[in-house]
């Protein structure tokens, strides 16, 4: 399959305040791996003139999903695109999760579900997975979640999940001493609360980091969207969405 | 019949006149993914200088309406490193390779220009004129007429591959500097650079990208980079490269019309990254349906 496809919309839903389910048919079998990304261009019109990087929420069959949180003119778009209209989506592109061997823990914070709930569905029963919002309404695909993880914590800001607080807390307590791997997605609050924690409890244990920043070409021409590393700038489209913790300047 | 569409650009003659332009196509890999690169009349290369740069600070892009800022500051890899990895991978591509390139310092254009004369694999040079370095009155020399003039004058001297200018819009007379270019020896003119750009976040009161000003592009600029090449082909005899915004065969007709002799495809390659195919066959198409034998008879026909 090329690396440019015109899909047609079969699922356009909302699941919670501003936060979208968004499923194309995919024709021919498409090989993406989890934490990789897709460009999806919203029509053929030139304002927004870019297409929007979404990453891989879900890839079964005939069917790609994309769970996006509307932010802007570009996302309010995608939310409004109605079944049966076709799409244009361009990749995949990136670097992906690196696979697990046997259990991991997984720390997802808001729409940074969208990046990890593929890998945890490619490795059931594998994952113990902290997942935090704000209120127990955006938290998504529970049921689903439930049945996936080896076992779940749900962590709300309100305190009507099973824990209250923010999604670091209950891992810092819980989490550590799993003593897994670690995959994270969330806001950069999130991340650099995470690395703290990881560096007071001195652990060495990998932990692979999917981060988002403004993108043009997506595939690695225009240094647009390059984020500070250890080793200098770094294209999030090529040699990320997915990196070290270790190797990030935060 | 397959019309002709071969033009001549200096020394070069090009199999269509559509180029990608300088820092929208990286190094020619990243699109080879999507298709064959020698369906290309040209490609241009990303800002070369002669020693690595690592760019601006981020956020480094911003969308605006129909357009985007960038200020990626000329990233590259130098120019040892492009040698070394870059070049003999375009080489196996049946197309023409344009180095984009800049230095600090006058000298360093001279030094750059000296060794991409002698790099075999390389057919043409394009001049930023948009000298980056803040601290050097060089960093003028596409803005003030006297040193446009030293700078293409002590270029050409040490290439004779085909040597084109590629000028800044934010200039009072613009056929005033393609004059200079062309008085001093170049072989032809790239029309236009980005066009400096500004966007403030309200809440925060700084721009949305890091440098804090960057340029526009898109199809934004097109009508003004149209304009720009219209007044410049009717006081220069050099061909030019029409760019800015260009994006489906009829914004590059509309260039060709106005007297560009070749096209060059930036920001559209984000958008789709096939667009520079897409406009090579939406020409082809046109110049059949017209029944135009020769692209050359249709470049510079507008009337006023």
């Amino acid at each position: 399959m090329n690396k440019i496809n015109k899909l047609k919309i079969i699922k356009n839903q909302a699941l919670a305040d501003g936060i979208h389910l968004l499923s194309l048919k995919v024709s021919e079998p498409l090989e993406a791996k989890p934490g990789q990304f897709f460009i999806l261009r919203m029509n053929e019109r030139y304002d927004p003139l870019l297409g929007r990087p979404l990453s891989i929420f879900d890839l079964e069959g005939e069917k790609i999903s994309f769970l996006f949180r509307v932010k802007g003119k570009g996302t309010k778009i995608l939310s409004t695109l109605t079944v049966g209209e076709e799409i244009q989506i361009t990749g995949p592109f990136g670097k992906w999760y690196p696979f697990p061997h046997g259990e991991f823990a997984v720390i997802a914070g808001g729409i940074g579900i969208a990046s990890v709930f593929y890998l945890i569905k490619k490795f059931p029963k594998k994952a113990y997975l902290f997942y935090g919002a704000r209120n127990l309404s955006e938290i998504l695909f529970y049921e689903e979640l439930k049945d996936l993880c080896k076992e779940l914590f749900i962590i709300t800001e309100c305190g009507r999940g099973e824990y209250k607080g923010i999604v670091t807390e209950t891992f810092r307590e819980k989490g550590l001493k799993l003593n897994l791997p670690i995959y994270a997605c969330g806001p950069m609050v999130m991340i650099k609360e995470l690395r703290k924690i990881l560096e007071e409890n001195h652990t060495h244990l990998p932990c692979f980091v999917a981060v988002e920043e403004r993108m043009a070409c997506g595939l690695g021409a225009c240094l647009g969207c390059v984020i500070e590393t250890t080793e200098g700038f770094k294209r999030v489209c090529t040699e990320g969405p997915v990196f070290k913790m270790n190797e990030l300047k935060l | 019949m397959k019309p002709n569409t071969e033009v001549k650009i200096g020394k070069l003659t090009l199999k269509n006149p559509v180029i990608t332009a300088s820092g929208t196509f990286g190094y020619g890999l990243e699109y080879s993914q999507f298709f064959d690169l020698s369906l290309l009349g040209a490609i241009v290369i990303k800002g070369l200088s002669i020693n690595p740069k690592e760019g601006n600070p981020p956020p480094r892009i911003y969308e605006t309406p129909c357009g985007m800022i960038n200020s990626i500051g000329l990233q590259n890899i130098g120019y040892a490193l492009f040698v070394k990895e870059k070049l003999p991978f375009l080489k196996r591509f049946d197309t023409k390779i344009i180095i984009n390139f800049f230095g600090e310092n006058l000298h360093e254009y001279i030094e750059l220009a000296d060794k991409l004369n002698d790099t075999e694999g390389v057919h043409a040079l394009e001049m930023n004129v948009s000298c980056p370095n803040k601290n050097s009155h060089w960093r003028k020399m596409g803005l003030i007429p006297e040193l446009l003039k030293e700078a293409v004058r002590e270029v050409r001297k040490v290439t004779d591959k085909t040597l084109i200018i590629k000028l800044s819009p934010q200039v009072t007379d613009i056929t005033e500097m393609a004059k200079i270019c062309e008085d001093e020896g170049a072989d032809a003119i790239s029309l236009i650079n980005t066009v400096p750009a500004m966007v403030i976040d309200i809440k925060t009161r700084r721009s949305v990208i890091g440098n804090p000003i960057g340029g526009l592009s898109g199809p934004a600029i097109r009508p003004i980079a149209l304009r720009m090449v219209w007044e410049t082909s009717k006081v220069v005899k050099i061909p030019i490269i029409g760019i800015g915004g260009i994006t489906t065969a009829e914004d590059a007709l509309q260039f060709l019309i106005a007297g560009a002799k070749a096209v060059a495809i930036g920001t559209a390659n984000f958008i789709n990254p096939i667009s520079s195919v897409e406009v090579i066959k939406g020409i082809e198409n046109f110049l059949i349906s017209e029944g135009i034998q020769d692209i050359n008879d249709l470049i510079g026909t507008v009337t006023d």
